[in-house]
């Protein structure tokens, strides 16, 4: 520890140091947002922090509130950006890679504390994202990103969302340090099998990575087990761990992710799992795939997967057969699902349970509550399924209101149902339409 | 066909339910006196609007629904969907005769509307959240415009004044022309004069009024929001689904 001591003081004169925002400091915010724009994580829920009146800043639980949208379509609420891009791990994934050749640079604590403080007071953002590539040894950057979240409470006072990354490798005191300040902390598994992590990232292993999630777990629930006890007690990560997997740089199957997930969200302080399409971004490195473009179908393919875990009762095993480990990318899961099982066919929506409801394609979670609501009052028919919001061109196949019955998946064949769905022409291109081409 | 006219409000919608009570009558048009009548119809019944009345139709709806639904009621009403009056006529007289709680019917046509309109009005005051951008002007007063396409400007100002406790700042409707300015202690609504007005057309703070540094902070929001995306995913079309095109004029990263 001591050893560890005698590099802070040493570096945190030139890192405290308050620096001017300048151009110099665009140059630097337009690198290191770049180097964090792979995380997917930007979620700005799962807590609510009143604003105590002293300070900036309140979170507002439910759902979380996006500030904008990028030009890939994703989701900024929260100001998501490295400390510094320099590493000293070499992981093929990865564009911050040590072997990598690109422009490095390290932001100061004060200017990210200021950066994070003005954005917010316009309204950009919820919050702060702060991750890190590791520099030295794990703990010596963990300490720094704790150093920042630890400001940002305390002396500028900041009631908004951080979410800060736990270095794999860094110790439980740094991370208990670290979780006191957090709204949510984040390990990312990025590999789900140990072996395809070993082969691209030798420095890493799932020890290190499931190490820092435990010490969070546990933090939670020492938490918890003193509010029991005493009055005032420090709230740790009150919004959980989150986490983050990389889809298709590896071998690893749908099911071999979903299964993992599965595993995770059994872990009790575990909310978001979340799935990366991988974009080539060291195309030179052999033991990767060569992909054209990020998977970006299977990536949908895999959350709706996710979903389906946690709010539509499926199982990670129904998801998938083992007989063919991948999701189907022409159809969601859901639909797979009961494309398989015809027998649990169809559904009487004026009788069956809510879980059953819930596994008709075309209803949702919102229908689903809605009708289970809505049959206590009446006999509920097709029309008013529609009027519901249910997606009677998918749900048709799956269900009996009682009305003149039309034919069911059970009337029909599974084979024949995919394929009404898949040449179902699209509302634009109306076959009866003549067109001329003029050109 | 019964039409009734009324002038709009809320309370005046509360007088027609009223109305319909006591002239024992089924509203099927229920209408302000601006939208032209049908060619044809039976009765023709003008609402004067009366707080006595209103109040009353209100207390005895509040007693049949939840809290919940009450206040779902008052912030659809909001909505510009102009057979939302009746709807909300229909609803409150369902509820008010009926022995059992009526606000899960969702197979009921007026408890759907209901619940759509809700919908669509607390999701505008949500974009309101999300989209409002401040500009700091060289007095310390935050300012920022907004073009709401409902009047939702009340649900989303205590929010600010939680955030900002210790930020004087001004949050202004550019279409109904009034505002909120939050001086550090209270809250009180404004309407901007001719003078200050000028800012309202662009709703940017110019050179002169801006704060030193706002322009580098504006400059660094642009950087960042562009650095930011993944170039191989790029995908507009989410992007204007997620984020409005009517947003943007206010939209400090969207602009120049």
């Amino acid at each position: 520890m001591c050893k560890y001591l005698t590099f802070y003081r040493v570096n945190f004169v030139a890192i405290f140091k308050s620096t001017p925002m300048t151009e110099a400091t665009l140059a630097k915010l337009k690198i290191l947002a770049a180097a964090a724009k792979y995380d997917v994580s930007c979620s700005s829920s799962g807590t609510v922090r009143k604003n105590d009146g002293k300070g900036v800043g309140n979170t507002v639980g439910g759902v979380g509130i996006c500030h904008s949208f990028a030009a890939d379509g994703r989701c900024i609420a929260l100001l998501k950006v490295m400390l510094t891009n320099y590493c000293m791990y070499d992981c093929a994934y990865c564009i911050n890679r040590r072997s990598n050749d690109i422009p490095r640079a390290t932001l100061s604590v004060s200017e990210v504390v200021d950066i994070t403080m003005e954005f917010y007071r316009r309204n950009y953002i919820e919050g702060l994202f702060l991750s890190s590539g590791v520099v030295r040894n794990p703990d010596y950057t963990m300490e720094r990103l704790a150093r920042i979240a630890k400001d940002l409470r305390e002396i500028h006072r900041f009631n908004g969302y951080i979410h800060l990354k736990s270095i794999p490798g860094a110790s439980r005191e740094l991370v208990n340090e670290a979780g006191r300040y957090a709204d949510r902390m984040s390990v990312n598994i990025e590999i789900p099998g140990e072996q395809s992590l070993k082969y691209l990232a030798p420095e890493k292993d799932h020890k290190s990575v499931y190490e820092p999630m435990g010490y969070i777990r546990q933090g939670v629930l020492q938490y918890k087990e003193d509010k029991k006890h005493m009055l005032h007690v420090p709230r740790f990560v009150p919004a959980g761990q989150s986490t983050q997997m990389i889809v298709g740089a590896s071998p690893d199957t749908d099911r071999d992710i979903l299964l993992t997930s599965s595993a995770l969200y059994s872990m009790p302080t575990m909310r978001r799992v979340y799935y990366s399409g991988y974009v080539s971004v060291n195309e030179y490195d052999t033991r990767l795939p060569a992909l054209k473009q990020p998977p970006l179908v299977r990536e949908n393919r895999l959350y709706q997967a996710d979903w389906l875990m946690r709010f539509y009762h499926f199982k990670a095993e129904e998801i998938t057969d083992p007989a063919s480990p991948n999701l189907d990318l022409e159809v969601d899961p859901k639909m797979g699902w009961a494309l398989r099982h015809p027998e649990a066919f169809p559904v009487d929506i004026n009788r069956a349970p809510y879980e059953m409801i819930l596994r008709v394609p075309g209803i949702g979670v919102k229908s689903a509550a809605l009708i289970v609501n809505a049959r206590k009052y009446r006999h509920l028919n097709s029309a008013h399924l529609k009027k519901i919001g249910v997606a009677m061109n998918r749900a048709k196949y799956f269900i009996t209101c009682g009305e003149l019955a039309s034919a069911t998946i059970a009337d029909l064949s599974p084979e024949y149902v995919r394929r009404q769905l898949l040449n179902r022409t699209s509302r634009k291109e109306n076959p009866l339409q003549l067109s001329f081409d003029f050109s | 066909m019964t039409i009734y006219i009324f002038d709009g409000s809320f309370d005046g919608m509360l007088s027609a339910v009223f109305d319909s009570f006591a002239r024992k009558e089924n509203v099927d048009i229920l209408q302000t006196s601006e939208a032209p009548l049908p060619l044809f119809y039976d009765t023709l019944h003008e609402v004067a609007t009366d707080n006595e009345k209103a109040s009353r139709v209100w207390r005895k709806f509040r007693k049949t629904v939840s809290k919940g639904a009450s206040s779902a009621l008052t912030a659809a009403f909001l909505t510009d969907s102009a057979d939302f009056p009746l709807h909300a006529l229909r609803f409150i007289s369902r509820a008010v005769t009926s022995t059992s709680t009526i606000e899960n019917d969702f197979s009921d046509p007026s408890v759907l509307a209901v619940l759509k309109e809700v919908r669509r009005v607390r999701g505008e005051a949500h974009r309101l959240l999300q989209f409002v951008r401040f500009q700091k002007a060289a007095d310390g007063t935050y300012f920022a415009m907004t073009e709401p396409m409902f009047d939702v400007l009340p649900m989303a100002v205590n929010h600010f004044v939680d955030r900002f406790s210790d930020q004087p700042f001004i949050l202004y409707d550019g279409c109904r022309d009034y505002g909120y300015h939050y001086d550090g202690t209270e809250t009180r609504r404004i309407t901007l004069s001719e003078t200050q007005g000028r800012i309202t057309s662009s709703g940017k703070l110019t050179a002169d009024i801006a704060d030193k540094s706002e322009r580098l902070y504006q400059d660094l929001w642009r950087t960042y929001f562009k650095a930011i995306a993944i170039t191989e995913r790029t995908n507009p079309r989410k992007q204007r689904q997620d984020m409005p095109v009517r947003y943007w004029k206010y939209l400090t990263e969207m602009n120049e």
